[in-house]
């Protein structure tokens, strides 16, 4: 446990001392509130994040995986993959200390999106429970990112490729479920088989959360992509450690 | 305190080591000498637990580094080839990572590291970011990380790699003096460094152990010097072998 925290209490400093971190939370910042206005957030006079939320996905496609880049593939271009893994650490306190780090870094930078809250909350009467699961879903879904591009940034040694890697497989996730795709498998697939692709996809599972709705399958579907990719990136280290 | 036994690795057709045994007791400096290639880092990656061996096993202070690789680290310093550190942290901050990592707190935290510091000369660039020093002076942040916990056990890899000699000198001075109540291994290519600190060398070539025997013994033994001994082993026994 503690040295879970070692590896945790390291890697959330490093997002800080260099500039990665900030640069991040700009850039993050300002497009969702870009795109939020853009979709129109004043003229449709509803208070609610609706607008806020749909673009989520779309935002988090480019920009988790950009903070989960660096979180192996440095270690391994570096060689402090070597340091690390040779400290009286399991595998497992290392790749979770560092998943957590980075989530928790995401946590930061989803609180500082609060003045969206406080402008819906000072221009109308807000309903706070599709505001709260909307904020529970994106958590989640940067988790569910994150755990993925935790595994491609384990593969590799070049951060460009687990970077390109990891919003490919996000991407897919997504766009998977958007209404234009799913026609699409809908002519080809039988019903079934296309239902399941549908609930195996991002969207589905985000979008529910985003009209207040908490299902129980929507946050299992999120805790189980957690956890298999973070196993899998565990299995695939522990198996390949140099090289 | 540390055994090794039929030791095997491969990397596809490449055989890195292959099936080497020795064991070093407490109070003793081992060399580990070869040529490039011959197999001495990832003997010692073996031993530090980070590649799995495919055959054979070893045991450090007792704990078997297939079954316990946790227990051998605890008790393990290991300084990896090019002494790897986190260049974006200051030295002090890394120590600290160090002791968090290894569990030491409070007061044992301030004494190890008032230890450390000064044993490895780091007081002047205590707040400086790692990626900033110069060479010799990341070597001895990696001596700092590997003595931190004042190991029973030190493997170290090129320990002197790219100091110059007054630091050379140094470090040699500092293995020498923790000598008696440690068990040492370390690896290098100059045989000088073998006959000022090292109380005994296996040298080794493509994997295989081609002589294990103290570097007086050697000299004796072949009537020259240590690097002509060298020479010697590593060319016609391992051609020999081949």
């Amino acid at each position: 446990m503690s040295g879970m925290w070692a590896v945790l209490k390291r890697e959330l400093k490093g997002y800080f001392t260099t500039p990665l971190a900030y640069v991040f939370l700009v850039i993050f910042l300002f497009f969702s509130g870009y795109l939020t206005s853009k979709e129109g957030f004043y003229e449709a006079r509803q208070a609610d994040l609706s607008r806020f939320f749909r673009n989520m996905p779309l935002l988090f496609v480019f920009m988790v995986p950009s903070t989960a880049m660096r979180l192996w593939a440095e270690e391994r271009k570096v060689g402090t993959i070597e340091l690390l893994l040779t400290l009286p650490l399991t595998i497992w306190q290392a790749v979770l200390g560092k998943f957590l780090a980075a989530w928790i870094f995401m946590t930061i930078a989803l609180a500082l999106t609060f003045p969206m809250v406080l402008t819906v909350a000072f221009l109308g009467d807000p309903d706070a429970g599709p505001i709260f699961t909307g904020y529970l879903g994106s958590w989640l879904m940067a988790g569910g990112f994150l755990a993925i591009g935790c595994f491609f940034s384990g593969i590799t040694k070049s951060q460009v490729i687990s970077f390109v890697l990891s919003v490919v497989a996000c991407a897919i996730l997504v766009f998977v479920g958007l209404p234009s795709t799913l026609n699409y498998l809908s002519t080809l697939l039988p019903a079934g088989l296309t239902r399941a692709i549908e609930g195996l996809s991002f969207q589905l599972h985000f979008e529910s959360m985003q009209r207040g709705i908490l299902r129980f399958s929507d946050v299992a579907y999120f805790v189980l992509l957690i956890a298999g990719w973070i196993t899998a990136c565990a299995v695939m280290l522990d198996e390949r450690k140099a090289c | 305190m540390i055994e090794v036994r039929q030791l095997r690795k491969s990397f596809g057709p490449l055989i890195a080591v292959d099936g080497i045994s020795f064991e070093v007791e407490k109070g003793q400096v081992l060399g580990l000498l070869g040529p490039n290639g011959a197999g001495k880092t990832t003997a010692m990656r073996m031993l530090a637990c980070f590649i799995r061996p495919d055959e054979g096993t070893a045991s450090i202070c007792g704990h078997d580094i297939i079954k316990d690789p946790i227990g051998v680290r605890r008790c393990l310093g290991y300084l990896a080839e090019n002494a790897p550190a986190y260049g974006e942290m200051t030295v002090g901050s890394f120590l600290n990572f160090i002791c968090d990592a290894r569990q030491i707190k409070g007061p044992d935290r301030r004494r190890a590291i008032d230890r450390i510091v000064p044993l490895c000369s780091l007081e002047s660039v205590y707040h400086q970011t790692i990626e900033t020093l110069s060479k010799g002076y990341k070597r001895r942040v990696g001596l700092a990380q590997a003595l931190i916990h004042d190991p029973p056990v030190l493997i170290l890899d090129e320990p002197t790699d790219g100091l110059d000699p007054n630091q050379k000198f140094e470090v040699r001075r500092l293995i020498t003096q923790m000598a008696s109540d440690k068990c040492i291994i370390i690896s290098t290519h100059i045989l000088e460094e073998v006959e000022a600190v090292c109380s005994r060398t296996v040298i080794i070539a493509r994997g295989k152990v081609l002589a294990d025997s103290t570097p007086a013994a050697l000299k004796q033994q072949y009537g020259c010097s240590l690097e002509e001994v060298f020479r010697k082993i590593t060319r016609t026994r391992a051609a020999s072998a081949a």
